[in-house]
């Protein structure tokens, strides 16, 4: 493995149960980049993920995270690998029970024996940059979509992670949270040194911020490149997602009999 | 024929099914097991949810004790005093409520009250990637969020039975002396000199310990394997309400059996 990758993911391929969800795919993460998996909804990214954080194991292939082959590290190792990840989660994934402050001060408190003065100020420097230092006394429940999605960022980044994932952290968003998540990966990652991979499904916004860019579809990587190429690619299913055409190589029926033959009954 | 061969085939998938289900429970029971240190080196997260399992049950538990008290004072006085001996209402309300109904009514109504409430905050936890978060957080779920709520249970459960009993014997009190006029002293001194305490007593809170364990277990495994969705979450605390009720009957046949029949 590269030293300048942080992952490498190796003719992977993954199943649950009998459905097989990605297939033999290939890709690297470069250190200190921020790269874009897109893809239709379904498609495999959620569970790209998951592979890489080691919630899940490869059927076949490996997924190497800072020279570490995760399916095959132990419960402890594990462990030890993910205090060096944050992941935003695509609804926040914000404990209910615990107010703002109280969530982000959660991973502290569990894996280090910082002072609470020093954790008050650790929060608090967390909370301005995602720019809510304001609203560290409010509960999950009274916060909009958009705050809760940079709380559970500011969250994500509590113990300076070498690399940080976000899944889908722009769905749902109006047009102001967007921009601002999306400015707030890109600075963060910046300003933290750190390794970023954003699943999306979002391409113009994801566009403005990643270094690089793979399209997934049906479990296979049929794309990759700058935002630029991206752009320009005259791949017609790139060429459909990037520019959200509603027929193409992803066709807008989901596949039937003769569609005058289920109207006229025959097939009942 | 088809009906024939569907009909075995439908028992036998259901069987499988409950089996396979107890093999995982009970895997689960020892991954809680191993889990549980954390609950050592940290006893406030067990306190926090004992007070939420435990103290938030305290009102229905004394509530139901007090009128299973009164009701069975009432019923078990006008049985007595058809023989003539009325006098040992107390005595008989004692052991009815040390022995049976304090473990099996307390453990019904907390199934129905905290271990419905554990079932569905875990899987709303679950649905809501919260448990998932914890984990990409290198926090272990079961260590952290299953294990506090089946210690808590595990400790709740019989100090609530206890209360429960209390409470029935004061209710029975209140019928038995103040309303129908029993004497005072022979209610207290029969009671006193007829109830045991490791035969009945102690017998009683092993019981409550037992049913604390099926409930919790019921609860927390429900929760966790609960399907993402709203109506996964509502069948997952239905099942689990179902499964502890019918569990902590069948225990309490086979314990009584154990206990007060000398099997």
């Amino acid at each position: 493995m590269s030293v300048s990758n942080l992952i490498e993911v190796q003719n992977v391929s993954f199943a649950y149960d009998q459905r097989p969800v990605l297939k033999n795919i290939n890709l690297v993460v470069p250190r200190g980049k921020v790269v874009s998996i897109m893809g239709g909804s379904g498609c495999g990214k959620t569970t790209l993920l998951r592979l890489i954080g080691g919630q899940l194991k490869p059927s076949i292939g490996s997924v190497m995270v800072d020279g570490e082959s995760v399916g095959t590290l132990s419960a402890n190792q594990l462990t030890k690998l993910r205090r060096k990840m944050g992941m935003l989660f695509q609804m926040g994934a914000l404990f209910t029970d615990l107010n703002v402050y109280e969530n982000i001060a959660f991973q502290m408190r569990e894996h280090t024996d910082l002072p609470e003065p020093i954790i008050h100020d650790l929060v608090m420097m967390k909370l301005h940059a995602v720019g809510l230092h304001g609203a560290y006394k409010l509960m999950p429940s009274e916060l909009s979509g958009g705050m809760a999605r940079r709380v559970a960022l500011a969250r994500a980044i509590a113990l300076d992670p070498m690399l940080i994932m976000y899944d889908e952290p722009f769905a749902g968003l109006d047009p102001i949270s967007l921009g601002v998540i999306g400015k707030l990966i890109r600075k963060l990652n910046d300003a933290l040194g750190a390794t970023s991979i954003v699943v999306t499904h979002d391409v113009q916004e994801s566009l403005k911020i990643v270094d690089y860019v793979y399209m997934v579809s049906d479990g296979a990587v049929v794309a990759e490149g700058s935002a630029e190429e991206i752009r320009s690619s005259t791949l017609p299913f790139v060429h459909q997602f990037v520019w959200g055409e509603t027929d193409g190589p992803v066709a807008f029926h989901y596949p039937s009999e003769d569609y005058s033959d289920l109207l006229l009954g025959r097939t009942l | 024929m088809k009906a024939i061969i569907r009909v075995p085939a439908l028992i036998g998938h259901y069987v499988n099914d409950r089996l396979w289900r107890l093999g995982f429970a009970s895997r689960f029971l020892f991954m809680i097991l191993i889990q549980s240190g954390t609950c050592l080196i940290r006893p406030r997260l067990v306190l926090r949810e004992a007070y939420f399992i435990g103290v938030q049950s305290l009102i229905i538990i004394l509530v139901s004790g007090m009128f299973v008290g009164l009701v069975l004072g009432l019923q078990m006085y006008d049985t007595l005093e058809r023989f003539g001996s009325g006098e040992g209402v107390g005595t008989v309300v004692a052991l009815a409520l040390v022995r049976e109904l304090g473990p099996v009514l307390s453990a019904l109504l907390f199934a129905s009250r905290a271990g419905t409430a554990v079932t569905a905050e875990i899987g709303l936890m679950k649905t809501t990637e919260q448990l998932s978060a914890m984990e990409m957080m290198a926090i272990e779920p079961v260590a952290r969020v299953i294990a506090p709520r089946f210690w808590a249970g595990i400790i709740s459960l019989p100090l609530l039975t206890s209360m429960f009993n209390v409470m029935g014997i004061f209710g029975g009190y209140l019928v038995g002396v103040l309303l129908l006029g029993v004497d005072e002293g022979i209610f207290w001194s029969q009671m006193q000199a007829t109830v045991d305490f490791r035969e009945d007593v102690l017998n009683g809170i092993i019981k409550s310990v037992v049913f604390a364990v099926a409930v919790i277990l019921i609860a927390v495994f429900e929760g966790y394997n609960s399907p993402p969705t709203a109506e996964g979450v509502s069948s997952a605390t239905t099942r689990a309400v179902v499964t502890s009720s019918l569990a902590i009957l069948a225990l309490d046949f086979v314990l009584t059996a154990f206990m007060f029949r000398g099997i």
